[in-house]
């Protein structure tokens, strides 16, 4: 009799509320259970990794902000610090307190998204307005920083472009705003960017208690992920997990403490691990990891108002003369020139450097023939790693527990097809 | 009276009902939103009229005007049956539910059976649409959904017949008398548990977050409306809203009095209040229940479909037919206590 019935085979996305972005999921059903589940990427394929071939070095500073296109400085981290690596150059250290801040920045930035969309995806809505209430203020500090509020291309070799801004911008009037209603929008945007992230660290902690009241202890929130998606510390390290995915099976491995770049070695921190590795230790890692991050800023604001100093290294062949030196020395004006014309030459060689990005380690795997465009660029994303276990995740999990497990990944089409 | 006078006439108490529930489901959607935004803190639709309060009209006028697209493998014909069997029941059910004293369409003795009856004809349309549609999607939404109902109309009967036990009669205005006197006569205090239950499977049956497997638009989309556009999705929609209003009114009318102000038997507040209509009443105690609706999609995750099937079966129908047995044994031994 069995043989006479037939599986559902059922195209999950490229169009598809729950697919986060273009998966295209081929799940054969029976009933609601899930026998295969076979992942299809390459539909958001934009060449990065050759694209940067034929582009100086600078350049591909832009291209790796569009990567993951929800924690963008992050990206940029792992591309400069393999081409401080390969030039050997030690970056200052305020600018290193800088960098760590806004990576840590852009690891709340990102587990809010997270966070907003797996609680859509679960059908809780209220909480991926209020994660979107408090990524907005984030979104601004990048602004304030950089220009733009989400592509910043701030990272550069050397350093960073520019100090921190000594004022924010401020909301304007308009007819639909009241007076007092503007001046409690602007209140916390009279000082410095500093005051208004620390402002930010101040009431995050009791933001992500909001959270938590909706989801944590929610009977339903716990039927949904808890014992959902098991994967056993063992399996994890095996299949090469890292990040979130990897602490919620219990293993301790975070780059920021193995393997310190910049100036996380002088920071306190701590690591959350989870215990069972389903969808729910995942959720409370990465809730535990935003609150150690928003203590990392704290540390950095301190840090950053106490020692003022260069933000990029002193090197004319690697970063910029200021304007001063432009205008009235022959030398830097030939600098210039040449740095923008020609860019950093590169002595040949490879290297890899890895950071810990939000969703795991992102690692760079540079070649250079001593030219001044990458021989080759690797990149090794955490997602697509974690997207190669969605059939071992899903095995024998109904329907509703794949859009569960797909949004507990942390994926994002941007830097799996690259 | 000619026969032809009171067919008329009573096409006329059916337009009564009809069109200010129709108007009444409209404003629902965009006061859902409107809840729902405030609730998310947000603003919610404030451009169509002052503070958005044509949006159900400009929302009405755009689904009237799209097209109504028929997938090609489609059963074209009860692909558009299938709206019409959905929102015809829930239109239907309104015939028997009394809005004040004596403002009754039909009268009659099997009130309660009635409205359980045309509440489970809806799931034909649903089941249809999913079937007709020939789209994955759409036919597992409409399995969920036919699952759903069924389980959950258990529950449901289960927790009005204690009503009926309390009251001795299936007709809902007879139910409504017999809670008068006061507000400590109301229904709710002897049957919170029956309520609660009640409650719980009405949201399901009306595939409500956190129960709208059916819909599930993180899961299967959009369920057994995926295929729909134009005013046959609105029909969907319609039907959605009516029913909620419909079981929100039931429940007014089993647990909370109906249209008995709730001032009764309070020496003053009684004769002040006496002027105000029945059916204020009764619309407020409505709004209470639609309120929660509300509040619940805006504030829960999904369910999971077995898991939705195990509290049905074996959480919601056990309690509610242990409390059949205790009310019936108070009934019946009451005397001797």
């Amino acid at each position: 009799m069995s043989h006479q019935l037939r599986h559902y085979t059922v195209n999950f996305g490229p169009q598809h509320p729950a697919a986060h972005g273009v998966l295209r999921l081929i799940l054969e059903l029976d009933g609601e259970t899930v026998v295969r589940a076979d992942p299809h990427i390459g539909l958001l394929h934009r060449g990065t990794e050759k694209l940067a071939e034929s582009k100086p070095y600078h350049h591909n500073i832009g291209y790796m902000d569009r990567m993951d296109y929800v924690s963008m400085m992050c990206n940029e981290h792992a591309y400069v610090l393999a081409i401080e690596k390969l030039l050997n150059t030690t970056v200052p250290i305020r600018a290193q307190y800088i960098r760590v801040m806004f990576d840590e920045i852009t690891r709340i930035m990102n587990h809010l998204l997270w966070l907003g969309s797996h609680a859509l995806d679960l059908g809780a809505m209220a909480v991926f307005l209020y994660a979107f209430r408090e990524r907005e203020t984030l979104i601004d500090c990048y602004e304030a920083v950089s220009g733009s509020r989400m592509h910043a291309t701030y990272y550069r070799p050397g350093g960073v472009s520019q100090d921190l801004p000594d004022s924010m911008r401020n909301y304007e009037k308009t007819p639909w705003i009241s007076n007092q209603k503007l001046d409690a929008l602007n209140e916390n945007r009279q000082g410095s960017l500093l005051d208004f992230i620390e402002s930010f660290c101040q009431q995050f902690p009791s933001k992500v208690d909001e959270y938590e009241n909706l989801l944590t202890d929610n009977r339903v929130f716990k039927q949904r992920t808890v014992d959902i998606g098991v994967i056993s510390a063992d399996r994890a390290i095996r299949v090469g997990m890292t990040g979130p995915m990897l602490r919620g099976s219990g293993v301790a491995w975070d780059l920021r403490r193995k393997q310190p770049y910049e100036c996380y070695n002088e920071l306190d921190f701590k690591i959350p691990v989870g215990k069972h590795g389903d969808c729910y230790d995942r959720y409370l890692v990465r809730m535990a990891e935003m609150r150690e991050s928003n203590k990392i800023i704290q540390q950095c604001i301190q840090w950053l108002r106490l020692n003022p100093g260069p933000i990029k290294v002193e090197d004319p062949k690697i970063s910029p003369p200021s304007r001063y030196d432009l205008k009235n020395n022959m030398e830097a004006m030939i600098h210039h020139f040449k740095l923008y014309t020609e860019g950093i030459t590169l002595p040949a060689g490879e290297t890899y450097a890895a950071v810990e990005h939000p969703k795991g380690e992102l690692g760079i795997y540079l070649v250079s023939d001593g030219s001044n465009k990458p021989y080759r660029l690797k990149v090794r994303p955490a997602g697509f790693t974690h997207l190669s276990c969605l059939e071992e995740l899903c095995q024998g999990h109904m329907l509703a527990d794949v859009v569960a497990i797909l949004s507990s990944l942390d994926i994002v089409f941007g830097e799996i097809d690259r | 009276m000619t026969e032809v006078t009171l067919l008329l006439w009573i096409l006329f108490k059916i337009l009564l009902i009809i069109i200010p529930l129709i108007v009444f489901v409209a404003y629902l959607t965009t006061i859902e939103r409107k809840v729902i935004a405030y609730m998310h803190g947000r603003v919610g639709p404030n451009r169509v009229g002052y503070n958005g309060c044509l949006q159900p009209i400009a929302d009405a006028i755009k689904l009237l005007f799209k097209e109504i697209i028929s997938p090609k493998r489609s059963h074209h014909f009860f692909f558009l049956l299938a709206p019409v069997m959905a929102i015809a029941p829930a239109l239907a059910a309104w015939a028997v539910i009394p809005f004040d004293q004596g403002l009754v369409l039909a009268d009659i003795n099997a009130g309660l059976l009635y409205v359980m009856a045309m509440s489970s004809l809806g799931a034909y349309g649903f089941l249809l649409s999913g079937w007709s549609s020939n789209s994955i999607y759409a036919i597992m939404g409409s399995m969920r959904c036919a699952a759903q109902v069924i389980s959950y109309e258990i529950a449901m009967g289960f927790a009005l017949v204690s009503v009926l036990l309390l009251s001795g009669s299936m007709n809902l205005s007879t139910i409504v008398l017999a809670q008068s006197g006061s507000v400590l006569n109301w229904y709710i205090w002897p049957l919170f548990p029956a309520l609660i239950v009640y409650w719980i499977s009405a949201v399901a049956e009306t595939n409500r977050l956190p129960f709208d497997m059916a819909e599930g638009e993180s899961e299967i989309v959009a369920g057994y409306q995926v295929e729909y556009s134009g005013i046959t999705f609105a029909l969907f929609f319609l039907a959605e809203y009516a029913n909620m209003t419909l079981v929100s009114a039931l429940a007014t009318t089993a647990f909370l009095g109906g249209w008995l102000s709730p001032f009764q038997g309070i020496v003053f507040l009684e004769t002040w209040t006496s002027w105000v209509p029945g059916l204020f009443w009764f619309v407020i105690k409505t709004c209470l229940f639609l309120f929660l609706f509300l509040w619940f999609r805006s504030t829960f995750p999904r369910y999971r479909y077995d898991q939705l099937m195990s509290l049905g079966w074996k959480v919601l129908i056990p309690v509610a037919l242990a409390w059949v047995l205790i009310i019936s044994l108070y009934l019946q031994l009451g005397g001797w206590l």
